[in-house]
């Protein structure tokens, strides 16, 4: 495509968004500033991700977009037929075959391998934002470690609710260092979280911060000793793959109070109806 | 003490309020010789200036501390006693002076020199903040359970049960209703928070707390409950206060010792009683002289 530069945007803030990524990468959970640009669509709907994809893109990855899970929603849609024409890369539903994923509010099903990069769409990357709303607080508190405020909130939803309920972003420890945000996956992705052997790099473009996750590093969920971190999963069966131990979407069939489970990892769920329909 | 492993590392030299300080020197008299839970000084500061533009507001003022003891600053509005407490404490730094306190290890530190996160570490751990209005530094939207938990939770506590147990502990020794756990400070009384804030902050068993008026804003009967509670709780952990007040009866109640500001200046210390039974000072006549008696 002739009058964008490869990846939308120019090669002076691909520079400046990778020497970030060095840092983020070089402090895992820690959140570094950078200039973000404005990009053709609005805040909210991925544009920390989109700059960190076009930074890191080459003309050789395959590039694969998610959202909630699903590979033909608008967001993953538009986003990846962006890339296809402003970078002209290879594009792909499947988790196995891609290089970079973007992604937005779930981590794949299927286990990532070494080599690929998972990147975050993050809507607020301060995890301490709803408890602290002073910024020179936060960061403060960030650089003593003081975290036990995370643990009141944690403390608050035992008492009320009899259990954490926090469902998604919920706060883990990087490293055993930093208190970060995963962007808004469910909990029950955090576990895959934990010592990925793929690069797991996170944008904020509205907040303007990227961190990240490296290959093999430890990101525990918090917990108290005796209220252990629990991922949670809607208790059902996927009506389309038949699998129990994905995490699952509710969908309304009718205005008969009519609903079905389904996977909402989409290419994971493809694929096991493949290979069921190829073992028939 | 519901569980020992919250206390930081400061075993307050011993718990037995019989070797502390008497609860009501008023009454018992002390011996200026004989320092309570100690001879060697906890906080001590020598030469504190501080001006704001044209306005004096610390000159030359010095203050000594022992472990276990409580100091009283009064002086009317304006005369400086806040401000001293802020400096003392490490809030505020000063023009010239410095402020010292010694470690449970009993190293000295220079309070104003420390690093940051060695005086954060040190106002959550062995030192603590009771503020005039409790709504400053209480979560208004935390449960009771959970303010009073906060300072464990920071400490390191991870375990949900005893956290729970030891605020349902702090509770009752503030005299709130232990059920009444689960509340949100919202629903309490202005006397019920001034506890409240008073039982997160003692929760880790600080060795030396500030407060700075701890009864205003609170009607006379609830002080006086206040008082009562303050004096038993100091006297039984052996924790050393300053107490900036312009209440002369809360001085007298609570402190050993005394310090009587003036524009920025100590225009007279010494114990407690003999400051207010033979005020030398023309402005201590005048502030001895000028309280009701019912």
């Amino acid at each position: 495509m002739t009058g964008y530069n490869f990846a939308y945007l120019d090669e002076q803030t691909k520079r400046m968004i990778r020497r970030t990524l060095l840092k983020a990468v070089a402090i895992p959970g820690h959140q570094i500033p950078f200039g973000s640009r404005e990009m053709p669509l609005p805040f909210g709907w991925g544009t920390g991700g989109i700059q960190v994809t076009a930074s890191i893109l080459g003309p050789d990855d395959v590039l694969k977009v998610i959202d909630q899970g699903a590979d033909d929603t608008t967001n993953a849609v538009s986003i990846r037929r962006f890339f296809a024409r402003t970078a002209g890369v290879r594009t792909t539903t499947r988790t196995a075959e891609a290089t970079v994923i973007q992604t937005r509010h779930r981590t794949p099903e299927t286990p990532l391998r070494e080599g690929q990069i998972l990147v975050y769409q993050v809507p607020q990357p301060e995890p301490l934002s709803r408890l602290e709303h002073r910024r020179a607080e936060t960061r403060q508190m960030h650089a003593l470690a003081e975290y036990g405020l995370m643990h009141v909130k944690l403390y608050e939803d035992i008492t009320r609710f009899g259990h954490v309920a926090t469902s998604y972003d919920f706060p883990v420890m990087v490293n055993g260092r930093y208190l970060m945000a995963p962007s808004p996956i469910p909990a029950f992705d955090n576990p895959k979280l934990d010592r990925n052997p793929a690069l797991q790099l996170f944008g904020a473009g509205r907040e303007k911060r990227i961190y990240a996750v490296p290959p093999y590093t430890e990101v525990r969920s918090l917990e108290f000793d005796d209220h252990p971190f629990q991922p949670r999963r809607a208790p059902g069966t996927c009506a389309l793959c038949g699998s129990q131990a994905s995490y699952l979407d509710e969908v309304v069939i009718d205005d008969q109070g009519g609903r079905m489970f389904v996977c909402s990892d989409t290419d994971y769920c493809a694929e096991r109806v493949a290979l069921r329909e190829a073992a028939e | 003490m519901a569980n020992p492993s919250f206390t930081p590392s400061t075993a307050t030299p011993g718990l037995d309020p019989g070797v502390h300080g008497p609860a009501s020197p008023a009454l018992e008299g002390l011996d200026p010789r004989v320092k309570p839970g100690g001879d060697e000084k906890l906080l001590w500061a020598e030469g504190l200036h501080l001006r704001f533009g044209p306005i004096t507001a610390l000159d030359d003022v010095a203050a000594e501390l022992w472990p276990g003891e409580v100091l009283a600053i009064v002086g009317e509005s304006g005369s400086g006693k806040t401000t001293l407490l802020n400096v003392l404490s490490g809030k505020l730094p000063p023009d010239a002076g410095a402020v010292w306190y010694r470690d449970p290890v009993g190293d000295a530190h220079d309070v104003h020199a420390m690093p940051a996160p060695a005086l954060r570490a040190l106002h959550r751990s062995d030192w603590g903040f009771v503020q005039q209005n409790p709504r400053d530094s209480l979560r208004m939207r935390v449960t009771a359970g959970g303010n009073v938990g906060e300072r464990l939770m920071a400490a390191g506590s991870r375990h949900y049960g005893t956290i729970r147990d030891t605020a349902m502990d702090w509770l009752r020794q503030v005299e709130i209703e232990p059920s009444r756990i689960d509340d949100m400070p919202t629903t309490f009384s202005g006397g019920m928070l001034q506890r409240l804030q008073i039982a997160r902050t003692l929760v880790t068993h600080p060795r030396l707390v500030f407060m700075d008026e701890p009864t205003g804003g609170l009607d006379v009967s609830v002080q006086a409950r206040l008082l009562d509670l303050i004096r038993t709780l100091v006297a039984r952990l052996g924790i050393a206060v300053v107490l900036v007040t312009h209440d002369i009866a809360a001085a007298r109640l609570l402190a050993g010792r005394m310090m009587v500001m003036q524009g920025g200046r100590v225009v007279e210390s010494g114990l407690t009683d003999q400051v207010l039974d033979d005020p030398q000072h023309p402005y201590t006549q005048l502030l001895v002289s000028s309280v009701l008696t019912a």
